[in-house]
């Protein structure tokens, strides 16, 4: 009895993860294997799959040396990352820093943060557009402009090159930064408050407060948050749709619009995938640096 | 992602045609046709009454994710006993040649050609795989239309009379076209509109006056790699988007525009030219019922060639693999003659098949309908393009209308895609 009663226990685990291991065996693992083993084939996704060709690495060659609209798009992409990582994450934590101390109407606010991130990315993209477009919409950037005497600095924003993705970058900024803030004020509400009244005490400045406990302290919440921006930046798609429509020229291009490209412009669906293992090693690669960054700067 | 779940799901027994039916009693149909499912879904239900089998037209859209859903049906042998395909040429003669659909020829030929005779010629023709085709396919009839589409230029009779131009004489040539920019510059009216953020749509106008400028044999010379984009009728073509961009006659940010957005803007009296497909009548009528507007082919850039516009069918094919292959068919017949053409003509306002229904259609439609001869497809051509081509011409020629390119570097970038796939293909 004594020893049945261990493995009677070891199965009834096994058999409460099983169902969980089961559903991400067959809609994650599976269908991974089945990408890689798709991105060494020429296929249109149409004809059986034993009538695809197998091409080798060629199609992953090409990615590297030939398709320099892949690398166009991975850059546009890294540019709004950047952004995000700076613009959108530095105002998260400082509305979260703002959020943290006893204001009234916290919630409110808190409230009012987060309702951009749930809205869709396809409405927020198209709101957007009708906002800033002048034919289209209300042009209230450049109204803004105006009322503020700087009408010189009107412009298309979005059907000109120079200032499209910059402008997707910053849509993006205000769509994202509520996912941020939530978990910076979530961080900054688990540092003791003795802390900071150690620090007032010892007659630290608010400048000196936050160099030397609360920035400290939230390594490990900024280290999460800039990996989950950047995973959720670099694949972005839907608000490019919204706002200018698609690729415009390769200017707002991003690498998920090529797989889509690829997909169905294209019928390469051996080639899409390759695609979708590129991007995601390079997603893996860009996070690990990031956590070994964020553990360095913790140690 | 979805391509690993489309290729992950399993095969079902050959033959089910996905619809668990007694034989010959209900019929499946999928479609992407928005606009048409209400009509569709009345014929369904007066076939029923007079035939006895139901048909279940079910509806899956947008056009992206239905073009999917196909795909895997297709690989899971799943795919009902009717249904629609989306897509270049390539990938309809990929369905055959996997199984999927049914060859009609002998349908259509029969009784003298009776129901092929009824449709009109074009419209059977994009359906058609002709003996020595390049995906070779063999020869015959696989598909049928339910309806035609043109693509054309309209243009604001309101608004041509507020610039002072006569709204029965539209601009016949590009040069008046692109004279037009100083009227419409002077009354700050936006001149035109389209859903060039889509690459198709672009690519359509271009290789319009590439049949106008070069004629069909050298554009389609061009396509078998005999001719070089960067050929001087090639770069005659991409300069006319440079001379649209440098005249001002194009609506600010055409290029990131989405046409449900050109659109809105054409049928507000914001756009005075639009360059748009025949589905647009419906649209307009719902959008704005008093808009009053023509239709006019884009303006000849030369005298050499006749100006084409694309035009295109919506066509239904017969799962090959279907029980109720015959049942299939003959409802199909029976979706093509006069009585329900002209039911769906009138309900949805796009061009019926049926060529005696041709002379009875609301008077704009009736305009659509006067250039169909001049109407060419590159499902009619029997050479295509490589996909990475059309899409580079279609990027060259938004950079060249933002300014970025020249019409000689977009040429030579084209070319550069052109060689390097050609290369590819050899090898």
């Amino acid at each position: 009895m004594k020893l049945a009663s261990p493995l009677k226990s070891t199965l009834e685990n096994y058999g409460f993860i099983f169902p969980a291991v089961l559903i991400f065996s067959i809609f994650y693992i599976y269908p991974f294997i089945q990408i890689f083993h798709l991105s060494f084939f020429e296929w249109d996704g149409i004809v059986p799959f034993k009538d695809a060709i197998p091409v080798g690495w060629s199609n992953f060659k090409e990615i590297s040396f030939q398709d320099s609209s892949w690398w166009q798009a991975v850059r546009n992409a890294g540019f709004i990352t950047v952004v995000a990582l700076t613009l959108q994450n530095i105002l998260a934590f400082l509305l979260a820093l703002a959020c943290d101390r006893e204001i009234r109407m916290k919630n409110f606010y808190c409230l009012i943060f987060f309702i951009p991130v749930v809205l869709s990315e396809i409405v927020v993209g198209m709101t957007a557009r009708f906002l800033i477009s002048g034919l289209e919409g209300a042009d209230v950037v450049n109204r803004m402009l105006g009322s503020l005497g700087l009408s010189h600095l009107a412009h298309h924003w979005l059907s000109d090159p120079h200032t499209a993705l910059t402008t997707v970058a910053l849509v993006h900024c205000w769509k994202g930064f509520g996912w941020g803030f939530l978990i910076f004020l979530a961080g900054l509400q688990t540092i003791p408050r003795e802390l900071y009244e150690a620090a007032r005490v010892d007659g630290a400045s608010a400048w000196e407060t936050l160099r030397k406990i609360t920035i400290p302290l939230m390594m490990p919440v900024i280290g999460l948050v800039a990996i989950l921006t950047v995973l959720g930046t670099m694949q972005i798609f839907a608000l490019i749709i919204g706002l200018v429509g698609g690729e415009f020229a390769g200017h707002t291009s991003v690498p998920v619009l090529r797989i889509l490209a690829s997909m169905q412009g294209s019928s390469r669906f051996g080639y899409a995938c390759a695609q979708g293992i590129t991007f995601g090693m390079i997603l893996i690669a860009v996070s690990f640096f990031q956590y070994r960054l964020s553990r360095r700067a913790k140690a | 992602m979805i391509a690993a779940l489309a290729a992950g799901c399993g095969e079902m027994p050959a033959g089910t045609g996905g619809s668990a039916t007694s034989a010959g009693q209900k019929i499946i149909v999928w479609h992407w046709m928005t606009d048409r499912q209400d009509a569709l879904q009345e014929l369904a239900k007066r076939y029923e009454a007079k035939t006895g089998v139901k048909i279940v037209f079910e509806l899956y859209a947008p056009s992206d994710a239905y073009s999917q859903k196909v795909r895997a049906a297709a690989q899971a042998r799943a795919l009902p006993d009717i249904f629609g395909i989306l897509g270049e040429k390539r990938d309809f003669a990929a369905f055959i040649k996997a199984g999927c659909v049914a060859n009609l020829t002998r349908a259509m030929e029969a009784d003298n050609h009776a129901w092929e005779d009824l449709l009109l010629k074009k419209a059977v023709a994009i359906n058609e795989f002709k003996a020595g085709n390049p995906y070779g396919v063999e020869p015959g009839i696989y598909g049928v239309p339910i309806d035609f589409m043109t693509i054309e230029m309209l243009y604001n009779k309101d608004l041509f009379k507020e610039l002072g131009l006569d709204p029965d004489r539209p601009p016949a040539t590009f040069r008046e076209f692109i004279e037009m920019a100083g009227a419409l510059k002077a009354k700050n009216m936006p001149g035109l509109v389209s859903g060039w953020a889509e690459d198709w749509m672009i690519e359509c106008l271009a290789l319009n006056y590439a049949f106008n400028i070069m004629g069909e044999d050298k554009v389609l010379a061009t396509m078998r790699g005999d001719v070089p984009y960067t050929d001087p009728d090639w770069i005659k073509v991409f300069s006319l988007f440079s001379e649209m961009r440098e005249s001002g006659v194009l609506a600010e940010g055409v290029v990131t525009m989405v046409n449900k957005t050109a659109e809105q803007l054409f049928a507000n009296g914001k756009a005075v030219f639009a360059f748009n497909g025949s589905w647009c009548v419906n649209v307009y009528q719902g959008m704005n019922p008093t808009l009053d507007y023509a239709v006019m082919l884009p303006p000849e850039a030369s005298d050499k060639n006749p100006m084409s516009i694309w035009g295109n069918a919506s066509s239904f094919m017969v799962n090959a693999r279907s029980k109720n292959k015959e049942e299939a068919v003959t409802f199909l017949q029976w979706l093509t003659r006069r009585d329900q053409q002209a039911y769906l003509a009138q309900r949805t306002s796009n061009l019926p098949v049926n060529i005696e229904c041709l002379g009875n259609i609301s008077p704009i439609l009736a305009q659509f309908a006067d250039d169909v001869e001049l109407a060419t497809h590159p499902n009619l051509w029997g050479v295509s393009e490589f996909p990475l081509v059309t899409e580079t011409l279609g990027r060259g020629i938004q950079s060249i209308v933002i300014g970025e390119k020249t019409p000689e570097q977009a040429a030579a970038e084209v070319q550069k895609v052109k060689e390097r796939e050609s290369l590819k293909k050899r090898k």
